[in-house]
């Protein structure tokens, strides 16, 4: 199972961030860019594989940050606050994405939620992710291109779930999608990728690197 | 390396073929199979190497997206952000009580710049070459270091190699130590 943030974590960032609603509620609005640096990536990373676009992302960030601002009396504590703001964010891109298609006659997703069994074209091991990987732009590259690659409806669930963190019930709320289209598609984005990235994460593009402590076991 | 297992459970017998792994996976992966379907996958893999390969690549795929510095911010995303709460904001602030409230503020955030400046210049540094230094982890947030560790994590982080002389301290404490926050627990302050 892969591991998620821990309850002491958890339990200490949402304190902190209570007490800096708090303070932005009573009055003290600087603090939201205190309350708001840690999720300036994942907001805009929402937009982006939703806009797929970097301008429109940009511009859909900071409409989405405005409007929790706006908003942040009605927020409730017993949410999460990052829950919140990236629902704010996935709304807005959403809206966005409307606009544009009432002008635009766009391609139909093949495959609909993605039902049928997929096939992983390749075997390739992959046991390790190499310590320095993400240090190198030719492998952050290789990994966004990937991304870019997969169909629409894959991307969005992949980066709300895998990179946003929501849940699978909060990713089924924020898109507006069943519980069991989320598994589907987030199935098929994860083994896409796995696909794309085993050949050459598992040997060609991380041979010059060291691997992180426990090495390799073979 | 196609396999057939049964894998019993009471008296129900569970069938784990290949296609049944590739199907599942995500669900494994994500903690969201019965424990019987649970047991017979791992059964599977134990002896399938296709099988071990699509279930670490799997678990790679999702632990490396999940790290925050994947995703890069354009260029002046934070400089176009806080102009633009800047200039919203700026209305509520032309009252009376608004402008006693910014100028306060800025003293504020003047005397944080001279404590900051004093405090970084006190600060020891990193303990290892690789580490990348944070000022927004919550300094009261209680964290995990080892003595002879170079970063600290938060309780149950996978990551913590050294379990030899573990310690709790306040995330404050942690940095004006040296110590840098772990990559992976801590990515979200990361920026």
């Amino acid at each position: 199972m892969v591991a998620g943030a821990g309850p002491l974590e958890n339990s200490a960032q949402q304190d902190y961030e209570r007490r800096l609603i708090q303070r932005i509620q009573d009055g003290e609005r600087d603090a939201f860019y205190e309350l708001i640096r840690p999720y300036e990536r994942r907001v805009y990373a929402a937009g982006l594989a939703i806009l797929h676009n970097e301008a429109d992302a940009d511009d859909c960030a900071q409409e989405a940050f405005l409007k929790a601002l706006k908003n942040i009396r009605q927020f409730r504590a017993e949410a999460r606050f990052s829950t919140w703001l990236t629902q704010i964010a996935v709304n807005e891109a959403l809206m966005r994405r409307r606009k544009e298609r009432a002008n635009l006659v766009e391609p139909i997703e093949k495959d609909g939620n993605g039902e049928g069994n997929y096939t992983p074209r390749d075997f390739a091991d992959w046991r390790e992710i190499p310590s320095e990987a993400l240090e190198r732009k030719e492998i952050r590259e290789k990994l966004a291109e990937a991304l870019r690659s997969l169909g629409q409806i894959y991307r969005e669930v992949f980066v709300l779930r895998d990179m946003d963190q929501l849940s699978i019930e909060e990713t089924a709320k924020a898109l507006d999608i069943s519980i069991a289209a989320v598994k589907t598609r987030l199935l098929r984005a994860r083994l896409m990728l796995r696909d794309l990235l085993a050949p050459g994460l598992g040997g060609a593009w991380s041979s010059n690197l060291s691997f992180a402590k426990g090495t390799k076991p073979w | 390396m196609e396999q057939q297992l049964v894998f019993c459970e009471g008296d129900k017998a569970m069938v784990v073929r290949c296609e049944d792994v590739w199907r599942e996976v995500s669900n494994y992966l994500d903690g969201e199979v019965d424990p019987g379907l649970g047991a017979a996958i791992e059964e599977h893999i134990r002896g399938c190497k296709n099988c071990t390969a699509v279930v670490d690549g799997t678990r790679n795929v999702i632990q490396i997206y999940s790290d925050g510095r994947l995703v890069d911010v354009p260029l002046g995303f934070r400089r176009r952000l806080h102009e633009k709460l800047e200039s919203n904001i700026s209305g509520s602030r032309r009252t009376f009580f608004g402008w006693m409230v910014a100028t306060a503020a800025a003293v504020l955030v003047a005397g944080g710049f001279e404590t900051a400046r004093a405090w970084s210049f006190g600060r020891p540094g990193l303990r290892s070459a690789h580490a990348r230094a944070s000022s927004h982890v919550p300094p009261e947030m209680m964290v995990i270091i080892a003595d002879k560790g170079k970063v600290f994590h938060v309780a149950g982080c996978p990551f913590i190699h050294d379990q030899s002389n573990l310690r709790t301290i306040s995330a404050r404490e942690a940095e004006q130590r040296g110590y840098a926050p772990c990559v992976r627990c801590m990515k979200k302050y990361l920026t």
